[in-house]
């Protein structure tokens, strides 16, 4: 083999192990990137249907029921709430009142998580709850200053 | 007084770094010996300061001095001595006096043990240690002192996150940063060796064995992480392709690619600048993973930055070192060439291949890492990259990876016969599918991914013993003289198995826990029990407890099977009275072939408790097989002829 040819052999296996992983971390982005809504986002059904994505915001007051294994508690972001449920053992820092957030699937108007993420310590906020908030805190604003102008 | 010393003696130390990292260096441009002859006590000194002042924060903390800020967040009286000392490392501040302390053992290292090497190269070297130092001591003393007072001081401490609260806490930030940092050395020999345009077969020896007890920390660093994670966080996941997981895991990729590409540099001189590049690239992404973990970015257990200063200063710091580097790669590569030439089937292929799908995967791994900051950052929403998208990029990945190791070894330098390995080869290739097959038929039940994992894993042990065997017998059966032809097998070659029969035993582990273990959350009154796969859990109730600070309830938990005891499990649920944050202790009974893994969730109606019970086969192979990977790195580096070399001084 020639020289040449030996180097366009290498350049060509190179470019397949690229070229493939390049394929495989496109089709892994299409199916496996979780993006994230919030409670109002799903209310005005923003947020898709049979796909996995994250919701994030406060658990409301006085919202969690546990049935055996099963749990039911609302996910609030001040504006609006969405009901979530889930099956098996919450992280340790989960409260009422705190921030949370849940991965899975909307079915019929309920949240059904797979996971319920974990904090790490107390006074941490998860980001996507944060946002939630931050937003909702927006939209209440709104109806706000709409109430004092209209008559 | 004590804290004030020891914030004076990080300046010192800085003073130290900054005439490292000059003055050597000019001596070693303009030939003056005896600026060069400087490198040395420069490194010496730079190491006493930092000691100095690393050990002052040691006593604030053991005397619990809570005027000093630090001390004061992460600490408490009632907070057991060693978790006092290891606290040192528990916070933000701390983990980088952490950090620059690991840099400066290596730096005295490098000084002790480079009498061989050329004045120059020694203070080349040396001097680029010496400008890292100067980065990190910076932005300590600029936006991280741990030294900072507290007025008026608090009566008692905020304690330490109780997550940290464990062994783990003691050992595993020493080794992942002693991993981490060990990749500065053969940085800063890939940089000496750019500044002064000679890179050889004699660079590469030199570099080796530093590179390969840097990659052996990070190996175990990595280990007990994950060890850690899968006892501690209570759900039993032992990786969760977490961001700060992911950025250790990077410059291990790295590392790896290193370590093999030097062995190229060192045999055949070839690879040459692309040895060099990954010695950059290693580094680079070791302080990405300090970028990814210390700046804020990242909210985990890891992150403690709040304040942005420190992110943009890590940023910052980053971009100047990869700049710099890159810019004199490109400027000076040319002159280091690329080496000798190979054959297009040879072990230079297989070990260029490999290094391709190495990097290739560290890449992978740092898009999916990255790609969420990113969006993120230009305000084009929230999204998370979890697991899914790790297992189907990476796992394609290590297939061929593994398929390459099994070839490598046994292939030829520059030329070799494909039939004749392929000939050799025939009976491990047969052996793996065989055995992964009865494997899955042992397991009760055949799996096509988890058959094609097992043959990964087999493969490899069947290529050691067929290299194992063509070592002892080379011409024809001889068992008389096998015996003198295992110990005349170098060191070195043995590690090389060593590490890689690791890489089959943790495949394995990898791949009957990820298939065959059972996981169920029950709900359990005193008295009941439940079946997981054999073994009956029996739930006999609930004790109080009283920790050093903390309060516990405590699970009472008999395992029985066919009637038998086989274990006691005590998991605890335990509330520390300083931060008022419940945790979950989860109780394991380790086994060869398996662990059996209970958790308390939490108290419901009518006294009841959920509970997590695992089966999780095979588990522990995964830290076996690690351990067996940092066995071979140190087998490697115990070899004769680097001994010999420190005798020929």
């Amino acid at each position: 083999m020639t020289p040449r040819r030996k180097r366009f052999a290498i350049a060509l296996g190179i470019l397949a192990v690229v070229g493939g992983t390049t394929a495989l971390v496109l089709n892994a982005f299409q199916s496996n990137l979780v993006f994230f809504y919030s409670p109002s986002q799903i209310v005005a059904k923003e947020a898709p249907v049979g796909r996995t994505f994250r919701l994030g915001g406060l658990v409301l007051e006085g919202s969690v029921k546990r049935e055996g294994v099963a749990v039911r508690f609302e996910v609030t972001d001040t504006a609006t709430t969405v009901p979530v449920q889930f099956s098996g053992i919450l992280p340790d820092l989960f409260k009422e009142g705190k921030g949370v957030v849940a991965q899975g699937k909307l079915e019929n108007g309920v949240f059904q998580a797979k996971e319920v993420l974990a904090k790490h310590d107390e006074n941490y906020m998860p980001p996507e709850a944060a946002e939630a908030l931050k937003n909702a805190a927006k939209i209440n604003a709104k109806t706000a200053t709409s109430v004092v102008t209209s008559p | 007084m004590i804290p004030e010393i020891g914030h004076f003696s990080l300046w010192l130390a800085l003073g130290m770094a900054l005439v490292l990292g000059t003055v050597p260096l000019l001596g070693a441009q303009t030939g003056r010996a005896d600026w060069m002859v400087l490198a040395r006590p420069l490194s010496y000194l730079l190491f006493f300061f930092v000691a100095f002042a690393f050990a002052c924060l040691v006593v604030s903390f053991v005397g619990h001095d809570f005027s000093v800020r630090y001390v004061a967040t992460n600490s408490n009286t009632a907070l057991p001595l060693p978790y006092r000392i290891a606290a040192v490392w528990g916070g933000h501040e701390g983990s980088l006096l952490l950090w620059v302390q690991m840099l400066a053992l290596w730096t005295v290292a490098v000084a002790a043990f480079s009498r061989h090497l050329p004045a120059a190269v020694a203070a080349r070297i040396l001097a680029v240690m010496g400008l890292i130092a100067v980065g990190f001591l910076l932005f300590m003393l600029l936006t991280s002192n741990p030294f900072d007072r507290l007025f008026p001081a608090p009566p008692e401490g905020r304690d330490l996150n109780p997550l940290l609260q464990d062994p783990g806490m003691v050992i595993h930030p020493p080794m992942l940063y002693m991993g981490y940092v060990g990749f500065s050395v053969a940085f800063a020999f890939a940089i000496a060796a750019l500044i002064g345009g000679t890179l050889d077969s004699t660079w590469a020896r030199w570099t080796r064995p530093w590179t390969t007890v840097a990659w052996m920390f990070l190996t175990i660093g990595i280990a007990l992480g994950s060890a850690w994670a899968y006892y501690e966080l209570g759900w039993g996941g032992w990786w969760f392709w977490d961001p700060v997981e992911n950025a250790s895991l990077m410059p291990w990729l790295l590392g790896t690619a290193l370590i093999h590409s030097l062995a190229v540099t060192e045999k055949r001189n070839s690879f040459k600048s692309w040895t060099v590049l990954l010695a950059i690239l290693a580094f680079s992404f070791s302080l990405l993973g300090t970028f990814l973990v210390r700046s804020g970015v990242l909210s985990s257990v890891h992150a403690f930055a709040t304040d942005p200063l420190r992110g943009q200063f890590i940023l910052a710091f980053l971009a100047v070192v990869v700049g710099s580097s890159f810019g004199l790669y490109a400027w000076r590569a040319p002159e280091v060439g690329i080496g000798k030439r190979f054959g297009l089937w040879s072990k230079e292929s297989a070990l260029l291949g490999n290094n391709v799908l190495l990097v290739v995967a560290a890449l992978a791994v740092m898009l999916g890492t990255l790609y969420p900051l990113v969006i993120d950052a230009l305000g084009l929403g929230k999204i998370s990259v979890g697991p899914p998208y790790f297992d189907a990029v990476f796992m394609p990945l290590m297939a061929p990876t593994v398929f390459l190791m099994g070839i490598g070894p046994l292939a030829r330098w520059k030329n070799a016969e494909l039939p004749a390995i392929a000939l050799r080869l025939r009976w491990a290739a047969g052996v793996a599918i065989a055995g992964a097959v009865l494997t899955g038929v042992l397991a009760g039940e055949v799996r096509l991914v988890a058959t094609l994992g097992l043959v990964m894993a087999y493969w490899i042990v069947g290529s050691v013993l067929t290299d194992l065997w063509g070592r002892l017998h080379p011409h024809g059966m001889d068992w008389a003289h096998a015996p003198t032809r295992l110990r005349q097998i170098p060191r070195a070659l043995v590690g090389m198995m060593v590490a890689h029969l690791g890489i089959a035993v943790f495949c394995i582990g990898v791949v009957m826990v990820k298939t065959y273990e059972v996981e169920s959350d029950v709900k359990m009154l005193v008295g009941d029990s439940t079946t997981v796969r054999g073994y009956t859990f029996t739930f006999d109730g609930i004790k109080e407890l009283q920790g050093p600070n903390y309060v516990a309830a405590q699970g009472q938990m008999r395992v029985t099977r066919d009637g038998h005891p086989v274990a006691d499990l005590r998991p605890e649920k335990r509330i520390y009275r300083v931060q008022q944050n419940p945790m979950t202790e989860a109780a394991i009974d380790s086994g060869l072939t398996r662990d059996l893994y209970v958790s308390l969730g939490e108290q419901v109606e009518g006294g009841a408790w959920i509970v997590r019970v695992y089966v999780k086969p095979f588990i522990d192979w995964i830290w076996y097989g690690c351990l067996f990977m940092a066995l071979g790195g140190l087998l490697a580096v115990t070899d004769r002829r680097y001994r010999r070399a420190a005798e020929a001084q």
